[in-house]
Parts: C-alpha cells; structure tokens; sequence
C-alpha cells in the first residue's frame, strides 16, 4: 500500500481514537489520580488535598466495602453458571431447524432487548410480599406463608440473582449458537452412520468444539456481571442491610450520594482493577486461539 | 416410532419452556397496564376482567411520560448517528489497513468497552460539570458515544473486510477520490451492516441507565430508564403507570427485535466468533 493510502487511513481512525481517549481511556486514568486524593463534592472550600495511599488503607478496613466484594463475587459466580447453562439449552433449541425458529429466536431476544430498568422492576413486582405472582406460585393462597424476598437478606440476593439470569442468559444463548454454527453438520451425520447416539453426539462432537464459544461467552458474562447496578438500585437500593449493595451501587452511593469523590473513586480504581485481571486471565485463556481462527 | 414420536414432544415441550421463560413475566407484569389497583393485588391473581386504560392516561397526563420519552429519543437517535458517522471511518480504515495493525488498534478499541462504568464515572461527571455540561443533551450523548462505538466499529470492520477492495480501485481509476469512493462505492454497498451496528448502539443508549441517572439529575431532562427507576406514587407503589411506561418504553424494541431478529442474531454473534 501507498504512504499517501496509509496516511489516509490512519487519518479516518482519527475521530474514534479522540472519542476513546477524551471519554474512556482519560476518566480511567484520572479516576487513579482523583484516588489519591481527599474531594468531598458538597465542601469545596477544604479544597482537594493529597493524601496519597490513604483512601486505599480506609478501603482496606472498611467492613461494608468487604461485604459488597464477596456480595457481587456470589452474584457473578451465580449468574454466569446459571446463564451459560440456561444459554446452552437455549442455543441448541434455536440451532435447531423447523418451522417458527425465527419466531423462537425474537421470544428469546426479548429479556435481553427490554431496558433493565424495566426488567427490574417487573421482578419488584412478581416478588411483591404481598401479592406477588412468585408468592402465589409456591404458596398459592396461604397468604400467611407468604415470603417477603426483597426485605430479607438472603432472599434479596437471590431474587436480584433470578432478574439478571433471566435478563442476560438470552446473550449468554447468542455466543454459544455463534459457536454451534461453525460445526459442520456432515460430523453428526457421519455419528449417525456410526450408530453414536444424541447424548454421545453432543458429548464428543458439540461439547468440544463449542467450548471456545464457551469461554468467549464466559469472559463477557463475568466481566458484564461485575457492573451490576440497575437490578440492584432498582429492586432493593442495596439492602436490606446491605445485602445487595454490589460494589458499582458502594462506590456510586459513595460519590455521588455521600459526596467522597476520593473515597469513591478508590472504589471505582479497585474495580477496575479486578475486572482488567480478569479480562487478561480470560484473554490468555482463549484469545491466542481465537486470534489464529481469525485470519 | 414411539421413539420417535417421544422425542418430538421433548423436543416442543423444549420450545415452549424457552418461549414460556422468555415471555411469561414480561407478559404478566404488562398486563397490569391494563388493569385496575384492586385487580393488580388480587390473590389470586386475576387474568383481564375488565380492560381500562386508566393507567395510560395516568402515566401520560400525571406523570408526564412523554417528556421522558422524547428526552430518550433525543439522546438515543443523536448518539446513534454520531457512532454510526465515525465508526464507519475508523471501520473502513480498520478493514482497509495491513492486518497486523487493525487487529492491534481493533484490540484496543474493544478493550475499552470492558470497563465498568464507575471507572470513568467520577471524572466524566467533573469534566461534564466543568464544561456547564450537566443536564445537556450533549453531556449524555458524548459518553453514550464513546460506550457504543467499540461494537459498531467492529462490527463494520468486519463488513467492510468481507467486500473486495477492487470496488474502490476501479473508482480510483475513475478519478475519484479515496474519501469519495468510500461515499459513493462502498457506503451505498454496505447498508446492511450499517443498519446492524446502529440497531445495537440504539438499543444500548435507549437503555442505559447508570450515567443517565448521573448526568441527568433535572427531571425535565431525564431519559425513560431513569423516569421507570425513580417512579414514585403518594401512598402505594403505582404499578398500573409503572407497568404502562414499561411497555411504551419497551414496544419500539420488541418491534426492533421482532422484524430484525435476524440482523441482531449475526451482528452480537458475528463478533463473538470472530473475535
């Protein structure tokens, strides 16, 4: 190619690359800077001084900090077993050819197209204590038995948990059927011919060629689950008694309702860091192999 | 034959476990917009006794959806077209330069759409009140830009790589320029994958909640996620108005979703093989 046709190129690269740097790749590094820091929103007479490691020891000993960390731990680990199992069935139903597939494939994009705003408070109300449809389905009209999910801590987890499976396991669905979709359909046949039965099929044949699909689907789902926020903003604000409060939900009550920007963007910092480890042990894992099929 | 005909119920009773899950609570909880508060706490639970639109006139003349919808529209279709603009640019010189680079700098670009948000809500927020930006349009659209163009840029390097570079070779030869064949050879060619990437940026920003709720504390400038997330009735939880915001909220991308299925079944998937 061209010097010129090079340089033209590189040229029309230009504007993403602001974008990027000016709203993504600056706040991130500033967001380090700004931890650094003490910046309370409402006082800005006690100025910002530096306080070097300081927000990073508070975090440290900070119990409700802890609590939210092993609170979304539970709640990634959960949700992306749950929905990349739910999203294998799902993918093998809708690989499958017969009339009304397309049909099948919108019903199964719509938990994912619906806002999760939207989604959230839908599960507010099927797990209402006090007529929620989730109450009359296990306690039909003992309305004595009923449970009240969002108001006790073990079940407010579990339902925000519920709400994001059902919400992304469709996503979780897609990615497996990319995968299902490159298996040459003459392997099952030449199955069939040797007698190897469904089970068998999809055992040496299906599992192991959709496992990349598998663990791309596995990386977007773990690293998507750590931003929870709107399930649990919506559903709970967090509690009750901070059971649900994610880390996203911690470090945005800390900065923008409490006003420690410093503190909060310790918080954010510390995520960050938790998602780019995971991100890079991911990548090591599979993106080697996805990079050779690529070209 | 019993086999046979055993395994074609499994098979149905699979389908309509996966169309149950899929649709019943979303069902459930839209029929409400069409009931009364009595039949929305009965126990039982009632199926539509009688059909009021009480709700929907609520919602819209108390609560004032609308508003919250036109915001939504605003920022969602001005975010969509500014990531379509300037992702085919970088899409097309991503498909178009020597390969090692592009997969590197396409590396790059994705990388940035793994981040949580709060990573770059702190700062985004100051530079956003330092500009006088807050409560703006712009001030939601700008970020809401930078989060959708990692998938619509690799979604249209991907198109763009599939169509032969002969197409603009021959403009070339024809005296036009780089920038006019890519206008008037390959853009007209490639309004598939344009419509892909902007079906997915759209629906991204139409849903987007947490910067949204950030950036948009003046309720005359909310979005509809934000409106739906801080409903608030006198006494009780009005879930007639709540449920009836959801479903106008919802029913442009259950449209979307029912007469593009196909596209956003290849552009979330495409990326997902490939990549």
């Amino acid at each position: 190619m061209t010097h010129k046709g090079q340089n033209f190129y590189l040229a029309l690269l230009v504007p993403v690359i602001v974008v990027l740097l000016l709203f993504i790749a600056a706040p991130i590094g500033h967001s380090f800077f700004l931890s650094f820091h003490r910046i309370i929103i409402g006082l800005p007479q006690l100025k910002t001084p530096f306080v070097g490691l300081d927000n990073y020891q508070e975090l440290l000993n900070d119990p409700v900090a802890r609590h939210s960390f092993w609170i979304t731990v539970i709640f990634v680990g959960t949700t992306t077993f749950f929905e990349l199992l739910i999203g294998i069935l799902l993918a093998l139903l809708i690989h499958h050819r017969f009339p009304g597939r397309g049909a099948l494939r919108a019903c199964v994009l719509i938990p994912w197209a619906i806002p999760t705003v939207v989604s959230a408070q839908m599960w507010r109300f099927l797990f209402n204590d006090a007529y929620g449809v989730v109450n009359y389905a296990v306690f039909g009209t003992e309305i004595t038995e009923y449970i009240p999910w969002l108001a006790l801590p073990p079940t407010a987890l579990l339902s925000i948990i519920v709400a994001d499976i059902w919400k992304t396991s469709s996503f979780a669905a897609l990615l497996i059927l990319a995968g299902l979709q490159v298996i040459p359909e003459e392997l099952y046949q030449a199955a069939r011919v040797d007698g190897a039965v469904a089970w068998r099929r999809f055992w040496h044949i299906t599992w192991p060629l959709i496992r990349p699909a598998l663990l791309v689907a596995l990386l977007f789902r773990t690293i998507d689950a750590f931003r929870v926020f709107d399930l649990a903003f919506v559903m709970t604000q967090g509690g009750p008694a901070d059971a649900t409060n994610v880390l996203q939900l911690y470090g945005y009550k800390k900065m923008f309702v409490e006003g420690w920007m410093g503190y909060g963007s310790a918080i954010s910092v510390c995520i960050f860091i938790i998602v780019l480890v995971l991100a890079i042990t991911y990548v090591r894992m599979v993106g080697q192999r996805l990079l050779e099929a690529r070209v | 034959m019993m086999k046979r005909f055993l395994k074609k119920s499994l098979f149905v009773v699979g389908i309509l476990l996966a169309a149950g899950f899929s649709l019943a609570p979303f069902l459930w909880f839209v029929l409400s917009a069409f009931k009364n508060q009595t039949q929305i706490t009965a126990i039982p639970p009632q199926w539509l006794s009688s059909f009021s639109m009480e709700s929907f006139y609520s919602a819209i003349a108390r609560y004032n959806i609308f508003h919250y919808l036109l915001n939504s529209a605003i920022v969602a279709g001005s975010a969509t077209m500014v990531t379509i603009s300037l992702g085919t640019l970088a899409g097309y010189a991503l498909a178009r330069l020597p390969r090692r680079w592009g997969q590197i700098i396409l590396m790059g670009i994705l990388a940035c759409a793994m981040f949580p948000q709060i990573s770059i809500a702190g700062p985004i927020w100051r530079f956003l009140r330092f500009m006088g930006w807050l409560n703006t349009y712009q001030g939601l659209v700008l970020p809401y830009v930078a989060l959708t163009l990692p998938l619509a840029v690799w979604i249209l390097a991907l198109f763009f790589r599939e169509m032969p570079e002969e197409l603009e070779a021959a403009a070339l030869v024809d005296g036009c320029t780089r920038l006019g064949s890519l206008m008037r050879v390959i853009l007209p060619l490639s309004a598939p994958g344009l419509f892909t990437a902007a079906i997915l940026s759209f629906i991204y920003a139409w849903n987007e909640f947490f910067l949204a709720l950030l950036i948009m504390t003046d309720p005359a400038r909310q979005t509809m996620p934000v409106g739906i997330a801080l409903f608030q009735g006198e006494h009780t939880i009005p879930w007639g108005e709540i449920a009836a915001a959801s479903f106008i909220t919802t029913a442009p991308l259950i449209l979307m979703v029912l007469l593009f299925q196909r596209r956003i079944v290849t552009g979330l998937s495409a990326g997902a093989i490939k990549g």
